[in-house]
């Protein structure tokens, strides 16, 4: 029967892709990049709006919720994940609405007086029943992976805006995002970057290769001299894991250190993050907000007698205050870190910041 | 007459060499030629085409000496030759114990004054002739006075020249920041030849180090050397030119067996104690002079090897001194014991009674419940951190350390087997660890006039990051560090460490493998930086506890003391 070869089908796919979260969080498994994981959760709700069983939005709504909550609990710090499930949900309630038939502008104002006269949309229960209201979901789901497909190229697009002749740029660790930025740039300005190698992982080194491959002047150094060499530096463009809700970030680990000492020699830091990143995540929670790695990265096991006796941290990311960055490139354009409040609200609604 | 006639023309054929040496028999063979009058005017045309060469020649001032040195040797005159060596070598290795260079202008202004009044020409170009040759042979007579003498940062000639403390300081600039200047490069590998023992043939003098690797543009004034080639390569087997205790010395500097300013600075005093302990005087020749002309190529070498740091030049400084001071009539024995028994007056008190000082004071910051961060392997501040814990001081520290050369688990393994508990990072999580810290004590390589600390690459972005959490830093520094160089980045003056350390495997992928083959990679492996004032709290040495701008103050009080 189809229906239920479907629905295991179904769930060996959820499986899978929970299996692939947890064995990439850890390093073990193929790093994937964010894009990649952005792609493959819409993909998989897609699937899910497409063969799962449900009569009615708020049904949807329901499974999506627990599938992400699934997912978001197999890798937490891959944020990613949660910010599509919210897009979708978003997506959801904004078809339900057009089929219902209530115009969209009112029901998108957040406005004072929305808030006071009715309650809006906490007493719908999302019941109704309405046959295009498949379609509609998988399409606007559609809609949202030609968006991420090319989210790069959009940023990409803006990099000579932003870059002039015979700069001196400086970065840490590797973005794809930030590759390609960067990339593009070189094809018609010459400049200088010099990568810090964010140790212990020092994925600045395969950045820097690529780099330089793309014809590029690339430095590589050490992350101890990261405020040494910063009076020379023009401009620092760096990428990012999630950009939270203040406008901080979370990124990888020596950011901060790097954005201290920008701020220090009034170097812009500009931060390129697709708009999937962007999670209404607050950085108040401490003990969830920071992921750690096996310390042996750091002091490996060969020093033999003195591990037991010392403790090592190996945290992966570091998180950077909003006051240190001076602007957000995004592939819908440029924007402050006071800006993204206002971002977000357009993105996903307020109800599904908790799963 | 007619011999200095002869000695006229003689020089006259050899003319952009000679003229100097033969000042005074020049003088007076023009006064008796303008007096003859005409007999003499082929002479005076020959002195005509002197004067234009020679006022060609100011302009050229370096090629000028070169040739002269040259020009010297071929003449074979030994006593003149040896004069312009010691203004070249005494000039480059002042620089590396960076003190501002004795001022050739107003020292040869003091005795300028002596042979001036003997020259008094009577005609106007005899009279410009001759302050002119006076002029020269004052500069000769002044650096033959620095050659006995090199030691002295110049304060001999200034107190007597009037109004010598505003006059600018010309300071010949180190040749190790002047790499991308071929014509500093020549002039260290002819100073380099000219190091050897009179007589030897070329294969054993000390060889210049080649360069490594691609460098990056901004540090293009820097060397950049291979640890897999030390100099040693390049020596001959037996170098009869360098001690032996001097040829391990280097080899253990430029592989890092050595490390940290202390430990090269006492490592430097000891090998000295051994050549000195060896050391022979010549016949006819005084200790005091030729045991430092035998220093110098040792200097040459160790410089070659790795560039000296600040404490090992103020050290070499204070031995040359103490070596130019023993007056000639002592005999050798006593000499040798007197100067081995100053190095070890000096070991003891800078450095040993200093860190005892030191640590007698910072116990005094240290609190019990203190979490304490350090960084790297400074020798200084694991003496200081296992001192307080000998009293019983209850705290914790946190050990700072950063690739490539990972000193920080020296600094872990020392501190682990006293006893004290410690934790781990690497200098990307300090902003994470910070927040728990209490204070920060760092270790400095130098401390430098305007108040910048000179330290291991990365001491400044930790001071910066505890400064944005507002956590004191305190820097530990012995007095015989300071030194009276300014700097304001930690581009101008630094050290380029191997390239290679950079590279490193993981998971079995080395990315950076084959980085000479790509154009445009390039690796940067800086040692030192500059950590600015404002990031530091205090300063903590033996003469107290100072703030950062305080160190000109140390400065002159010591060269007073001296």
């Amino acid at each position: 029967m189809p229906g239920p070869d479907k629905e295991t089908d179904l769930t060996e796919r959820v499986e899978a892709f929970l299996s692939d979260l947890k064995r990439g969080g850890s390093g073990a498994g193929p790093l994937r990049g964010s894009a990649e994981t952005a792609r493959e959760t819409t993909a998989l709700l897609r699937k899910i709006t497409a063969q799962a069983r449900w009569s009615s939005a708020g049904d949807l709504m329901e499974i999506i919720r627990k599938e992400g909550r699934r997912m978001t609990a197999a890798q937490p710090s891959e944020t990613t994940v949660g910010n599509m499930i919210r897009r979708v949900l978003k997506i959801i309630r904004e078809e339900y609405a057009r089929s219902r038939g209530s115009s969209e502008e009112a029901d998108q104002q957040e406005s004072l007086h929305k808030l006071l006269t009715s309650g809006g949309l906490s007493e719908e229960n999302f019941r109704q029943h309405f046959a295009p209201l498949k379609a509609n979901v998988i399409e606007a789901i559609n809609e949202l992976l030609t968006e991420l497909e090319g989210t790069t190229d959009n940023i990409s697009m803006q990099a000579l805006e932003h870059i002039h002749s015979n700069e001196v740029i400086m970065t840490i660790g590797r973005s794809r995002t930030v590759e390609a930025f960067l990339g593009d740039a070189a094809r018609k300005r010459k400049f200088h970057v010099i990568v810090a190698e964010c140790a212990p992982f020092c994925q600045g080194h395969e950045m820097a290769t690529n780099l330089s491959k793309a014809g590029i002047e690339t430095t590589v150094i050490a992350d101890a001299a990261i405020f040494a060499v910063m009076s020379r530096v023009n401009k620092v463009i760096i990428g990012t894991q999630t950009v939270l809700a203040n406008g901080g970030l979370r990124a990888v680990n020596g950011t901060h250190t790097l954005a201290l000492a920008a701020k220090h020699h009034s170097t812009p830091l500009i931060v390129c993050a697709p708009m999937f990143k962007l999670s209404p995540q607050f950085p108040n929670e401490e003990d969830t907000f920071h992921k750690f790695v096996s310390p042996h990265e750091v002091l490996p096991f060969t020093e033999g007698e003195i591990l037991s006796k010392v403790n090592v941290h190996c945290p992966v990311f570091d998180y950077v205050p909003p006051e240190l960055i001076t602007l957000f490139i995004s592939n819908i354009g440029g924007h402050a870190p006071s800006y993204i409040y206002r971002l977000m609200s357009e993105l996903y609604h307020p109800e599904d910041h908790e799963l | 007459m007619c011999n200095s006639c002869a000695f006229y023309h003689f020089a006259a054929v050899f003319v952009s060499f000679n003229h100097l040496l033969h000042g005074f028999e020049k003088t007076g063979g023009i006064e008796r030629a303008k007096s003859e009058g005409k007999e003499l005017t082929k002479e005076e045309k020959q002195r005509l085409r002197k004067e234009k060469k020679q006022q060609k020649k100011n302009k050229e001032k370096k090629d000028d000496r070169a040739s002269q040195e040259s020009g010297r040797e071929k003449q074979g005159v030994s006593s003149a030759a040896s004069a312009p060596q010691p203004s070249a070598q005494s000039a480059a290795q002042k620089a590396p114990s960076a003190v501002p260079a004795p001022v050739p202008v107003p020292a040869s202004e003091a005795p300028a004054p002596a042979p001036a009044p003997a020259d008094k020409p009577a005609k106007s170009k005899a009279e410009l002739k001759a302050e002119r040759r006076a002029r020269q042979e004052a500069e000769r007579a002044s650096k033959q006075g620095k050659k006995g003498d090199p030691g002295q940062p110049g304060a001999a000639g200034k107190p007597k020249a009037p109004a010598s403390e505003l006059q600018p300081v010309v300071k010949r600039l180190p040749e190790h920041i002047q790499v991308d200047n071929p014509d500093v490069l020549k002039k260290l590998a002819k100073k380099l030849e000219r190091q050897q023992t009179p007589g030897q043939n070329s294969a054993k003098k000390i060889p210049l180090r080649l360069d490594y690797g691609y460098k990056v543009s901004l540090f293009s004034h820097l060397h950049q050397y291979s640890r897999k080639a030390p100099l040693t390569q390049q020596l001959s087997i037996p170098s009869t030119v360098i001690h032996p205790a001097i040829v391990r010395l280097g080899l253990q500097y430029s592989q890092g067996i050595v490390a940290g300013s202390n430990a090269r600075s006492v490592a430097l005093l000891h090998a000295f104690r051994q050549v000195i302990r060896d050391y022979t005087t010549p016949p006819n020749e005084e200790l005091s002079r030729d045991l430092v002309n035998r220093l110098k190529p040792y200097i040459s070498f160790l410089n070659q090897c790795r560039p000296l740091s600040a404490s090992m030049g103020n050290a070499i400084k204070y031995i040359k001194k103490e070596i130019s001071n023993i007056p000639s009539q002592c005999k050798e024995e006593e000499a040798k014991s007197k100067l081995l028994h100053c190095i070890e007056w000096y070991i003891k008190e800078k450095i040993i009674l200093a860190a005892k000082a030191i640590a007698e004071s910072s116990i005094e910051k240290i609190s019990d419940g203190d979490v304490i961060l350090i960084y790297g392997c400074s020798s200084l501040v694991n003496h200081i951190l296992c001192e307080a814990f000998e009293k019983s001081r209850k705290f914790r520290v946190i050990v700072v350390d950063s690739r490539p050369r990972l000193e920080g688990r020296e600094a872990l393994r020392r501190l682990v087997q006293r006893g004290i508990s410690c934790t781990y990072v690497l200098i990307s999580a300090v902003s994470y660890i910070l927040p728990e810290v209490s204070k920060v004590f760092l270790g400095a390589h130098a401390l430098l006039a305007n108040g910048y600390v000179m330290s291991r690459v990365g001491t400044s972005q930790i001071a910066l990051v505890a400064k944005a959490f507002n956590v004191p830093v305190l820097v530990c520094c012995e007095t015989y560090k300071f030194c009276e160089r300014v700097q304001t980045d930690s581009f101008v003056s630094n050290e380029l460490d191997d390239p290679d350390d950079l590279i490193v495997t993981r998971k079995g992928r080395t990315q950076l493998e084959n980085w000479q083959q790509e154009p445009s990679l390039g690796l940067l492996n800086l040692v030192y930086d500059v950590t600015p004032p404002d990031f530091v709290d205090l300063v903590i040495t033996e003469l107290g506890m100072i703030p950062c701008t305080s160190v000109p103050v140390v400065l002159r009080v010591k060269n007073v003391d001296q």
